[in-house]
């Protein structure tokens, strides 16, 4: 499930598009240290992999419905969690960038999502130990990919609320996006699970030179926790209640715009809305009364409303009118 | 049939718009990527409630897609395909949040149906824009700006590989669905079962990692050292220049100058001046 840029503030996409960026980094420079400088690029050819394996839909038995595998626990367990990680962060680049399949500015948060939790937690911490030399493969595989699926699941919930912007308590959100979630994991686990035994079976075996260090991976995991948990804690104290802290800007705002009324003040309203600017800024303070509402402005509204239809209808008849200029250019 | 619509449909005709001239397609990419960017910042950087504030930013993706030449039907297309994440937690907000923080025309409209919409604003707008610098840019282009921007050559590079046999694997996986429907005689569905799928995904990873190896092979016969090497010059223009410039300071005063709201009262004080 891909985060979209609607869904979240700025300060959580820049978070998490550190956090990403840093385990790019870390895998790219374990990547090269590991194996031969040249082979790095050739696992561009195996995320193109991940890619053509999302196109095969399965029948979900029971449900009537299909879905396809992520492929993170997958490239994890043949190739290591380093190219792994590398081979998913291109995907969802490509993902964003070339489908328009999450935003540009959630692709952070969807690289940590989808990417980091089966490469870097649920392979080594979870499929690893249960796995030990090879006894009990199937079960490591499910058991790994619903962990690397509820992690994905819960920190989508996380990133969400708090951003701010869906309504959705986090009680609620979670209860939802879990369970739903422990079924894909299932369905995940069975045929990455198979997928894997029919590549053994081919004589298949990833040399492990690729083991992972645990200290390392431990650090970088701290590493992101304090980013993120530094950057909500910022965002907790600046805003004790987000949904008061919401409704004091969009109230303080409507009782300036509201006192507006007479072309002649036009002018100065928009000095007054420029003045108000550093208000606007994320993380600003809200000493704009909260006491102000709910004595909101009718008229504002409705100019509001207005005003925001004409500016589309404006903005969508020019470009009509740029289209039509243009392709009786190219016809003359 | 089976589905593979990601690659019949996007792709190709997003991947062919990219080739095309125009002015907006003449633009250089790291322009067009970090205006792109700071776009998506301005956006989602609104207040929850904010719908109209939002709508004058209609105007850079509209205005590239006109001068661009992408059909608007494709882009629409595009963002409704993408939405249904968004659609989904974003119709939750009206249950949650029932404070009336509006009226119109006696009609009180609660705060979660303004962040509701103000989600499907800014859903339509950071898609229709990404959507629209992809259709503007070649694959290339993009990752010579990452490049340019200070992305790892060795990411970059990767990026290219993953592109050009996106199409080739595509097509492998597509022949192995043929190939299993053609052996299935009809039976049952036409989507295969999990234990199928596993298999084919498995015989698909191995057919990738030998093609990889025969790839890695020719390439370093032909003296392919880890660098792709191109004979482009990038030099930014003037135009180019120009276009940043504008672009981000529109931007900045769509953000902090409510124009809808000033539009809608420059035409209230209008209509009443004609009445009296």
């Amino acid at each position: 499930m891909h985060m979209a840029d609607a869904l979240i503030s700025p300060a959580v996409g820049g978070a998490f598009w550190a956090a990403s960026l840093s385990a790019i980094a870390y895998s790219s420079r374990k990547l090269k240290q590991e194996i031969d400088e040249k082979l790095v690029p050739l696992t561009g050819v195996l995320a193109a992999f991940v890619f053509a394996a999302q196109m095969i839909n399965f029948a979900i038995p029971g449900t009537g419905s299909s879905g396809h595998i992520g492929g993170g626990l997958l490239l994890a367990i043949l190739l290591g969690p380093h190219a792994a990680f590398i081979a998913m962060a291109s995907v969802l680049v490509v993902q964003a960038l070339f489908f328009a399949d999450g935003g540009l500015l959630a692709l952070g948060c969807n690289i940590w999502n989808l990417g980091f939790y089966s490469c870097f937690v649920a392979y080594p911490l979870v499929y690893r130990p249960i796995a030990g030399n090879g006894g009990r493969a199937v079960f490591a595989v499910v058991v790994s990919a619903i962990a690397a699926l509820q992690l994905g699941a819960f920190s989508v919930v996380l990133q969400t609320v708090m951003s701010g912007i869906s309504e959705l308590p986090f009680k609620v959100f979670v209860s939802f996006m879990q369970p739903i979630h422990l079924a894909i994991g299932i369905v995940e686990g069975v045929v990455t699970a198979g997928a894997v035994s029919y590549v053994w079976a081919a004589g298949w075996r990833h040399e492990d030179a690729a083991a992972v260090n645990w200290k390392k991976t431990a650090a970088v995991i701290l590493l992101a926790a304090m980013v993120v948990g530094g950057v909500f804690s910022w965002f907790a104290s600046s805003k004790p209640d987000g949904l008061e802290w919401s409704i004091g800007k969009t109230s303080g705002r409507e009782e300036i715009e509201g006192r507006e009324s007479g072309a002649a003040s036009f002018l100065a309203g928009l000095q007054k809305k420029t003045a108000v600017l550093p208000d606007y800024g994320f993380g600003g303070s809200s000493e704009q009364a909260v006491d102000t509402w709910p004595a909101h402005n009718t008229g504002s509204s409705v100019s509001a409303v207005a005003g925001g239809a004409i500016v589309i209808a404006f903005v969508f008849a020019a470009g009509f009118l740029i289209r039509m200029f243009s392709g009786r250019k190219k016809a003359g | 049939m089976t589905k593979t619509g990601y690659f019949n449909f996007d792709i190709t005709a997003l991947d062919r718009l990219s080739c095309a001239e125009s002015p907006a397609h003449r633009l250089d990419a790291r322009v067009k990527l970090l205006v792109a960017v700071a776009f998506i910042v301005c956006v989602v950087s609104f207040p929850k409630r904010e719908v109209s504030g939002l709508t004058p930013f209609f105007l850079y993706p509209v205005m590239m897609a006109a001068v661009g030449g992408i059909p608007f039907g494709l882009v629409t297309r595009k963002v409704i395909v993408v939405s249904p994440f968004a659609l989904m937690v974003g119709a939750f907000n009206p249950f949650f949040d029932t404070t009336p923080v509006m009226h119109v025309g006696g009609v009180a409209i609660s705060g979660g149906w303004l962040s509701f919409a103000s989600i499907m604003v800014r859903f339509a707008l950071t898609v229709s824009t990404a959507v629209v610098l992809i259709s503007t840019t070649s694959f290339n282009g993009v990752c010579r700006a990452l490049e340019r921007l200070g992305a790892p050559v060795a990411f970059t590079t990767q990026l290219l590989f993953l592109y050009r046999y996106l199409f080739v694997l595509g097509d492998e996986s597509r022949r192995m669905l043929r190939a299993f429907e053609a052996r299935s005689f009809g039976e049952g569905s036409s989507t295969p079962g999990m234990k199928t799928v596993s298999h084919l995904i498995g015989a698909l990873f191995l057919r990738t990692a030998s093609r990889a190896g025969r790839i890695h092979a020719a390439m370093t016969a032909r003296g392919f050292d880890g660098e792709m090497r191109t004979l482009r010059e990038d030099k930014l223009k003037l135009a180019d220049a120009l276009f940043a410039v504008a672009a981000i300071s529109g931007f900045a005063v769509m953000r902090t100058v409510n124009i809808a709201t000033l539009v809608g009262q420059l035409v209230g004080q209008m209509v009443a001046g004609g009445a009296r």
